[in-house]
């Protein structure tokens, strides 16, 4: 038996989990249309590589990543392309955001797909590139890109590979039925980042709340070297850091990534996307996500392709409308409640709680803080959440990044626990959203200021070499004078007169040519993007 | 703060038995006044009323009050007592959760400073020790008459204030002649003590309260004593200091007030020490027989500079942030 | 007595000597290396550099309000700046001065490209060098450099230039503090 650590903090609320994971995995077919957003995940939206009408097949991809943390998106099906258009899209602002609106054809044809079951004769940056096309990112919850997680910093050494399997929140079993059902793909898929990473330790770690699967993947695991861990059920020791420290003792230094203590967590639903990704050549296009609350008469999981509206799903969980209190995206916890059902599925959609009324009632109105100190210990950062929520309230954020707001995971321990029903995490996320706006602020008069000050010094100079110009000219008319002057004496004046009209045209090409080159060493100066009036005429054309 | 207030009738049980009626008039009394004060200044803050007085805040402070003052303390002292309690000490900080000091200790200490007579000697002789104690009616006159000499008839100086006076100039066994020590260790105060403590053991099933600050107090009391007391003939010994005076009332109902309190574990422990230090300094040198208003008050002045220097280490960071925020730096 | 009177002035001569060292060691040795007081002035403004303090840019209006001039000028950055500024120079915030303009959204202009005539007019006119575009040619407007500061829009011949607030988007979106306080109802006498 693996030694293990604690984190610090912790709660213990009502799993509920039991309402979803009795039943199988269902398939949830083809919904009458898919809408896929371009961005399912953390970084730049994907561009899209298809035109309104286009016929595409099943895994064709439907739009590129885009600079360095981009992620594709790709058709879940064979279908028509509707629309591109905004969509709602599964936000806690209940905005819109550009989606791809897909009609199935009713085929299903898949595109041609190119496995790569010999993955271990292959270069790793191709098996990297292979994840990366796919579109593989955290299934967790974050979504972050998979390929770009894989390949950590040279100076780290990623010494112990944990596999999340912890799923802590309540009413959450997608990973617990995944490990059930799968745990061949789940162990095979770790195996696949275990050869990318080389670490010398494999440890797939679940709360000891879903027996079913840890068997399943001890028997999946067989005799190989992955060790899977039984860790006590305590929310939140799903969370990265809290896990590492449950599985090694250590702690991610502050502003750090686990690598830098050679540690790494992936989620097993992102291993299965990976095996499937390299084993068949399958982009990620669906997944497994629970659908439960005591407003729907059928819960359970289901594998649904990317961009299902949820609505469709709730129907097949035979949704009852009329017990229905609110709709919350992802687990009790860290989710949040969604404004409208017609909201797809993505890539991070874990969970969708239709809860009845009475079942996860809005917390009554807050009352004052009265120190009582039962957040701090709740948390699993050993945070002062009582401090942060002074500071965040009263619009001192200067304090409150100071008291290390930015490692609070929100978790939602702290309002859980917190006897004047106070929405902690609420006033981090707006103290940790303003401080963000106010830095991006602060970034843009930085450069609003360089470019200023820039432009100024280019001003001042022109108008120094227009001087110049102007005392040059002055000094050759005076010149030109005083010549004139003794040539007249000589008395050779009309042929002269000639020779210095060709003399000053000559003069003024070259100071125009002289112009011509130094406002293009301008532009270069200030950054490529300067406005000059002297950048080609259709660069205008191309704003974005 | 129900269950707090209900883990007080073991102890005022107690002291109805042992001391009369009057504590229990008194905390009907200031209960009334509290709630009523507070009331009207949430009035006068344009507060909802109905959601601030059900958090039973003021109710509590109130039944504090009525339980640590004199049983026989006429009705004025303690209105005095309870108007400064919630108006000064609570509301005007900004209510709940705002006010840097205990309200019921500061409403205390203000009738202490101001009556001390009243407040130190006129504690109801225990039961038993007058040939006819007062009844209900009888006490409901005395407190509302306040005169001295009615108040006179019933009262007694408490075992604290009997061993502070006389030791040196007696021997503890002679001292102990006095009839408010009764046979056990303080007629009466050893089971009002021992009520508070069930009280409070309650509390801590409950998880209302930490262990933290009550342990430590009566830890930090108990090392005290047996450090300096050692020698009865010069010190209360140590079962007194347990076991007489508010001495459980302050370590499980006073000093674990969360607004007033340190917040982290190793805040409270510090807090909770520096109570039982005071309480013992001042109960043996000073010249109050019972400290504890003002050990929990100085000690409240303590909290923010506790609290800065107990901040946890958050996950992640090599040490706790202890400096203050410089303005602009970087 | 004479004696006892100079002993102690010289021991307390000699002490003054003594501390005065020592506190003039400890300012040289920890001095607090700050910025000078125009460079964080000039950091508090929000660099529109839209000149509606009446100076030509943000760095002249600091170097100004560090010799004395009122910190309440500044439209774009309004309350929030005044505050900061309020804060650094540790006087008392005032409100802004609506002579100067009144605090508006976040703003950019954009040209409305097929009306441009190509004048260069307003190129000329951009503090920052934020349009972009030649003689002749359609200018377009860079609009994360754009500052808001308007001054484009007035040298435009053909008024082809509007000044649009930036709409919430869902990359710009954060969350909103709490509403659900009773604190935020209780002003309105709201009970729970």
């Amino acid at each position: 038996m693996r030694k293990l650590w604690d984190f610090s903090g912790g709660i213990h609320p009502p799993q509920r989990k039991s309402q979803s994971n009795r039943e199988p995995i269902r398939h949830a077919g083809l919904p009458p249309k898919l809408i896929l957003p371009l961005q399912q995940h953390l970084g730049s939206p994907a561009e899209t590589r298809v035109a309104v009408g286009d016929m595409v097949l099943k895994g064709d991809c439907l739009a590129a990543a885009i600079g360095t943390m981009g992620v594709p998106v790709h058709a879940p099906t064979s279908g028509k392309i509707e629309a591109m258009s905004r969509q709602p899209v599964p936000h806690p602002s209940g905005m819109v955001d550009w989606c791809v609106t897909l009609i199935p054809d009713g085929h299903d044809t898949w595109c041609e797909r190119h496995p790569m079951p010999d993955y271990q004769h292959r270069q790793r940056s191709d098996v990297l590139a292979r994840i990366r096309d796919a579109g593989v990112v955290g299934l967790g919850g974050a979504g972050f890109p998979t390929s770009i997680k894989l390949h950590p910093p040279e100076r780290d050494k990623v010494e112990t590979l944990i596999l999340n399997g912890a799923e802590c929140e309540p009413y959450i079993t997608a990973d617990d039925v995944l490990m059930r059902e799968r745990a061949a793909e789940v162990v095979e898929g770790l195996n696949i980042m275990a050869w990318l990473l080389g670490p010398e330790l494999c440890v797939i770690a679940v709360e000891d709340n879903k027996p079913e699967a840890i068997a399943a993947l001890r028997s999946a695991a067989g005799d190989t070297l992955i060790e899977v861990v039984t860790i006590p059920t305590k929310y939140p020791s799903g969370g990265e850091k809290q896990l590492i420290q449950i599985v090694t003792g250590l702690e991610v230094p502050h502003g750090g990534i686990p690598a830098d203590i050679g540690t790494m967590c992936q989620n097993v639903g992102t291993a299965v996307a990976v095996y499937r990704a390299i084993y068949h050549g399958e982009p990620l296009i669906s997944r497994i996500t629970s659908i439960t609350g005591n407003a729907v008469a059928a819960p359970g999981n289901v594998e649904a392709y990317l961009g299902t509206p949820l609505e469709y799903l709730l129907a097949q969980a035979s949704l009852q409308s009329d017990r229905l209190d609110r709709l919350i995206l992802g687990g009790p916890m860290m989710g949040y409640t969604l404004q409208s059902a017609l909201v797809p599925v993505i890539k991070t959609t874990n969970c969708v709680i239709a809860a009845a009324r009475g079942e996860l009632p809005e917390p009554p109105p807050e009352q004052p803080c009265i120190r009582c100190g039962a957040c701090s210990e709740a948390c699993p950062m050993e945070l002062l959440p009582q401090q942060l929520f002074w500071y965040a309230k009263a619009e001192e954020f200067e304090k409150a990044e100071h008291q290390n707001l930015f490692d609070c995971i929100e978790c939602g321990a702290c309002s859980y626990v917190c006897p004047s029903s106070i929405p902690l995490v609420q006033y981090y996320r707006f103290a940790k959203g303003e401080i963000r706006a106010h830095n991006d602020e602060q970034l843009k008069s930085d450069r609003a200021r360089e470019r200023f000050e820039a432009r100024q010094a280019r001003l001042e100079r022109e108008q120094a070499e227009k001087e110049a110009r102007r005392e040059q000219r002055a000094r050759a008319a005076a010149e030109a004078q005083a010549k004139k002057a003794e040539q007249t004496d000589n008395g050779g004046q009309p042929l002269d007169d000639r020779s210095a009209k060709t003399a000053a045209v000559e003069a003024a090409l070259a100071r125009k040519e002289q112009k011509a080159g130094k406002a293009v060493s301008d532009a270069r100066k200030a950054g490529g993007q300067t406005g000059t009036t002297h950048s080609p005429g259709n660069s205008g054309s191309s704003r974005i | 703060m129900l269950w707090v207030m209900l883990a007080t009738l073991p102890g005022l049980a107690a002291q109805t038995v042992f001391f009369g009626w009057g504590n229990l008039i008194n905390v009907v009394w200031c209960i009334a006044l509290a709630v009523g004060a507070e009331a009207a200044i949430l009035k006068l803050r344009q507060r909802p009323l109905a959601f601030y007085l059900s958090d039973n805040t003021a109710a509590l402070t109130g039944l504090l009050l009525g339980l640590a003052l004199p049983p026989f303390t006429p009705w004025w002292v303690s209105a005095v007592s309870v108007i400064t309690a919630i108006m000064m000490a609570k509301q005007l900080y900004g209510g709940l959760g705002s006010n840097p000091f205990n309200p019921a200790m500061v409403g205390y200490a203000l009738v202490l400073v101001s009556f001390p007579v009243a407040l130190t000697t006129n504690w109801a002789a225990p039961a038993g020790l007058l040939n006819g104690a007062p009844g209900i009616v009888e006490t409901l006159g005395i407190i509302a008459a306040g005169k001295q000499t009615a108040i006179d008839a019933y009262t007694m100086a408490t075992p604290l204030d009997v061993y502070k006076h006389e030791i040196g100039a007696r021997v503890a066994e002679e001292v102990r002649q006095h009839p408010s020590f009764g046979e056990g260790v303080a007629k009466g105060w050893e089971w009002v003590n021992l009520g508070f403590l069930a009280g409070g053991l309650a509390l801590f099933y409950l998880k209302i309260i930490t262990w933290h600050i009550p342990v430590s107090v009566l830890a930090a009391l108990a090392v005290m004593s047996m450090a300096f007391g050692s020698n009865q003939d010069l010190y209360a010994p140590l079962s007194l200091h347990m076991l007489a005076g508010a001495t459980m009332l302050g370590a499980f109902f006073i000093a674990t007030d969360p607004v007033s309190a340190a917040t982290s574990h190793q805040g409270k422990l510090v807090y909770g020490a520096g109570i039982g230090l005071l309480l013992y300094v001042i109960r043996t040198w000073g010249s109050y027989p019972d400290a504890v208003a003002f050990a929990v008050l100085l000690m409240n002045f303590a909290v923010p500079f506790i609290d800065h220097y107990t901040q946890p280490r958050t996950y992640g960071h090599r040490k706790a942030r202890r400096g203050i925020v410089r303005k602009n730096s970087g | 007595m004479w004696t006892g009177i100079l002993v102690a002035v010289a021991v307390l001569f000699v002490l003054a000597l003594i501390f005065g060292a020592i506190l003039g060691y400890a300012a040289e040795r920890f001095r607090v290396e700050g910025n000078p007081l125009v460079e964080q002035i000039d950091s508090l403004l929000p660099q529109t550099q839209c000149g509606q303090c009446g100076f030509p840019g943000c760095r002249p209006y600091a170097e100004s309000i560090a010799n004395g001039d009122a910190i309440n000028r500044c439209p774009p950055g309004g309350e929030g700046t005044i505050k900061a500024l309020a804060d650094l120079l540790d006087i008392e915030p005032q409100p802004l001065n609506v002579e100067h303009g009144v605090e508006q959204e976040k703003r950019v202009a954009i040209i409305r490209e097929d009306e441009c005539i190509g004048c260069t007019k307003c190129i000329q006119a951009c503090p920052v060098d934020a349009i972009l575009g030649s003689a002749k040619h359609m200018h377009t407007v860079i609009e994360s450099e754009c500052t808001g500061c308007d001054l484009c829009v007035e040298p435009c011949p053909v008024d082809c230039i509007d000044m649009v607030t930036i709409a919430p988007e869902i990359r710009n979106w954060t969350w909103s503090p709490p509403g659900k306080s009773i604190i935020a109802t209780d002003r309105q006498g709201a009970t729970a």
